[in-house]
């Protein structure tokens, strides 16, 4: 199977029954080494002490939520572009998954900036953008909700999420063009990361769960956004077989 | 394993994270189920999704 044939519904399907078990497998094995790593080898930060322990999920849910506008940013061009047919489903299964870890990035960094910021929050320009980041994917939810017909919901959405990618360079760079609270990029960086491999290594090992949680969500919510469409087919074609029986006994037909 | 004196903070942020997983996980587990019990109730009353041959332009079900 070619990555062509998967643009079609039904040998997508067929993809995601062979590929989800295996992915949600590694995806369970990945997070327990993660989290092993997290409480009992990681050692705690001469600074932060313990509460480094929450920067293996904050970080990696603040990775997750921009990857995940990303990828809802490449799969709206497939939308109006290509007019991939599983662009929008891909955009719209996205939305609720970049939403979650966008909630956890948030409030894992509001409990962790209390301690060690003093403040729960701060109107600084790296917590307001994601905050924006947040609204965004609540929005989107909204308007695909807002309209009945899934493929003009699907090209509005479409439009609105390529705009709303403007926001992710804000919030990769913000720490850098503003004078913020938030410390710099410290994992990401042109010179190399600045962090100790001991707190390194949990660290990318928990991103890379949270990743692969993140496909496996994924392609779930695909599969039932798929289905979705599928019910919505049947039951306008149902509408559409009982319209005519309906028509010859209103009083109108019967003139 | 002792987790200093922002313990509360540190178990706090895994709970919610753990819970807001667990609720996404379950939402899309029920959503699928729904959506399968509705898909097999509309085939029980004989409503399937093969077209009849027509050769009209393409429907809005031939994307799905």
């Amino acid at each position: 199977m070619g990555i062509l044939d998967l643009a079609n519904p039904t040998r997508f399907l067929r993809f995601v029954q062979i590929v989800l078990p295996w992915l949600a497998g590694l995806c369970v094995i990945v997070f327990a080494t993660g989290l092993y790593m997290s409480f009992f080898t990681a050692p705690e930060d001469y600074q932060q002490g313990a509460t480094v322990r929450i920067m293996f999920i904050h970080v990696p849910a603040a990775w997750l939520s921009m990857m995940c506008y990303s990828i809802m940013a490449v799969s709206s061009l497939g939308t109006l572009v290509w007019k991939h047919p599983l662009a929008d489903v891909s955009a719209k299964a996205a939305a609720p998954i970049g939403a979650t870890f966008t909630f956890i990035a948030l409030v894992t960094g509001s409990l962790w900036g209390k301690p060690m910021w003093g403040t729960y929050w701060v109107w600084d320009a790296r917590l307001t953008s994601v905050l924006v980041l947040f609204i965004m994917y609540l929005g989107l939810m909204a308007l695909w909700r807002t309209m009945e017909d899934p493929i003009k919901a699907g090209k509005a959405a479409a439009i609105l999420t390529l705009v709303g990618a403007v926001n992710l360079p804000v919030i990769k760079f913000s720490v850098n063009w503003w004078n913020t609270l938030h410390q710099p990029a410290s994992v990401m960086r042109m010179d190399g990361p600045t962090i100790h491999p001991s707190i390194l290594i949990p660290l990318l090992v928990m991103a890379a769960a949270f990743t692969l949680l993140f496909f496996v969500l994924h392609l779930m919510a695909m599969r039932n956004e798929i289905l979705r469409r599928r019910l919505r087919a049947m039951r306008l074609k149902a509408a559409a077989q009982t319209r005519p029986a309906s028509t010859a006994l209103s009083p109108q037909a019967a003139e | 394993m002792d987790l200093g004196p922002h313990s509360g903070f540190i178990i706090a942020s895994y709970a919610l994270t753990a819970a807001a997983v667990l609720g996404l996980l379950l939402w899309v587990i029920f959503d699928r189920r729904k959506l399968e019990a509705d898909l097999a109730r509309l085939a029980e009353q004989g409503i399937s999704r093969a077209r009849r041959h027509q050769p009209s332009k393409g429907t809005e079900a031939d994307r799905t």
